[in-house]
């Protein structure tokens, strides 16, 4: 039987492959082939990826706004990154998402990597404690702001009564989600919460990837644990907390789903995160020019930091 | 006498050992970190308002220099 006659009877689900089309696939070369297969993909990366994003650049140079779609469109140039840039309050919103980044940043990996540091040691039931420490990161960041709400309800919380229970102080005397002092830091314990387990998985990767016979080494040197901590363990576990921290920091950066759950960015706008002043201006003032700008300068300053972010995996894969 | 990866070889110029993908990076990428810096600091309105420049220069330089060779 020849190869024609055997590719002529070629089925697709129940449907029969016509030999003619059959014919003219096999007439194209590896190359043809290959964008054949691949031009799906990249009309589709297009057309949701791209294209939006040339079209925010444009609308961030017009005055354009989504609630009046008829309206005649005004070409302002660089006003609104002007706007933006000299603007105090959308200054405040970058400091109050600097707060949130750095404490969460520093308390998971401060947490993660002694997570993962303790884990790496082989006990009794360590496979169930590192699932068990696991779950929070697995849930949706709706399900936990929701969760967290009631977790600091003032008069019926779990959180405000350990609290209470610890310090001594009245549960109802204080409320973590409606406190200017206390609702930075409620954010910030829930995103710890939630995000310590991620950072201790690739710590953990990281110290797994030590190998043994460098401790080994140090032993028959006499080096004391402290000192194999400080100069074996931290130092090639380093570029593995590197990549944990700029990834939970353009993760955090760009946070909105967890505290527009959580707080909506209240009270006052101390909890403000840039992305949720972003939404504001887009679907609360309609400002969507203005809001284009805004989210081009966030996008721009995430792409930065992804750079730095894919160079430093790159350093982690050449070791 | 021996040779190490850090000896310059003769005829290499100076331009020739800067011009290389590794420092070119390092510059970029200190430069993108003092963009989000300057963006996020809370002390001078006016490094807030250069950050996004600091940014996208160093954002492109990026993307410029990591075509440069090894």
């Amino acid at each position: 039987m020849n190869d024609l006659s055997a590719s002529s009877r070629i089925t697709y689900g129940a449907v029969p492959l016509q030999p003619g089309l059959v014919r003219r696939v096999r007439g194209l070369s590896d190359k043809a082939l290959a964008w054949l297969f691949i031009t799906p993909t990249i009309v589709l990366l297009l057309a949701i990826n791209i294209f939006p994003l040339v079209w925010t650049i444009y609308l961030s140079f017009t005055n354009y706004r989504a609630n009046r779609s008829n309206a005649p469109v005004k070409w302002l140039g660089i006003d609104w990154y002007q706007t933006i840039l000299t603007d105090p309050d959308i200054w405040a919103a970058m400091q109050v998402t600097a707060h949130f980044v750095f404490w969460t940043v520093v308390i998971e990996t401060v947490l993660g990597f002694g997570l993962a540091f303790l884990i790496d040691k082989k006990f009794r039931g360590h496979g169930m404690w590192t699932t068990i420490i696991l779950l929070p990161m697995m849930l949706s960041p709706a399900v936990v702001g929701n969760f967290w709400t009631f977790l600091y309800q003032p008069q019926i919380g779990l959180f405000n009564y350990v609290v209470a229970f610890v310090t001594g102080r009245s549960a109802s005397s204080f409320q973590m989600l409606g406190d200017v002092t206390l609702s930075p830091w409620a954010i910030v314990i829930v995103d710890a919460w939630m995000w310590t387990p991620y950072v201790m998985l690739i710590c953990l990767a990281g110290l797994r990837s030590i190998p043994d016979y460098i401790y080994e080494a140090a032993e028959v040197d006499r080096a004391s644990k402290w000192r194999q901590f400080w100069s074996i363990t931290l130092p090639m576990a380093l570029p593995f907390i590197m990549l944990a921290v700029l990834f939970r920091g353009i993760e955090n950066f760009k946070m909105f789903d967890m505290v527009n759950l959580l707080t909506g960015g209240g009270p006052g706008s101390t909890t403000e995160v840039a992305s949720i002043t972003l939404k504001r201006a887009a679907f609360e003032s309609w400002r969507t020019g203005y809001s284009s700008a805004f989210a081009i300068i966030l996008f721009v300053t995430v792409f930065g930091l992804a750079n730095i972010y894919v160079k430093a995996l790159n350093r982690v894969k050449s070791r | 006498m021996s040779l190490d990866a850090h000896t310059p070889m003769p005829g290499r110029s100076l331009a020739d050992r800067i011009l290389r993908r590794g420092p070119l990076e390092a510059i970029a990428t200190t430069i993108i970190a003092a963009g989000v810096v300057m963006l996020m600091q809370p002390v001078s309105l006016t490094l807030y308002s250069w950050s996004f420049a600091t940014t996208l220069f160093g954002t492109v330089l990026f993307t410029i220099v990591s075509k440069v060779r090894e």
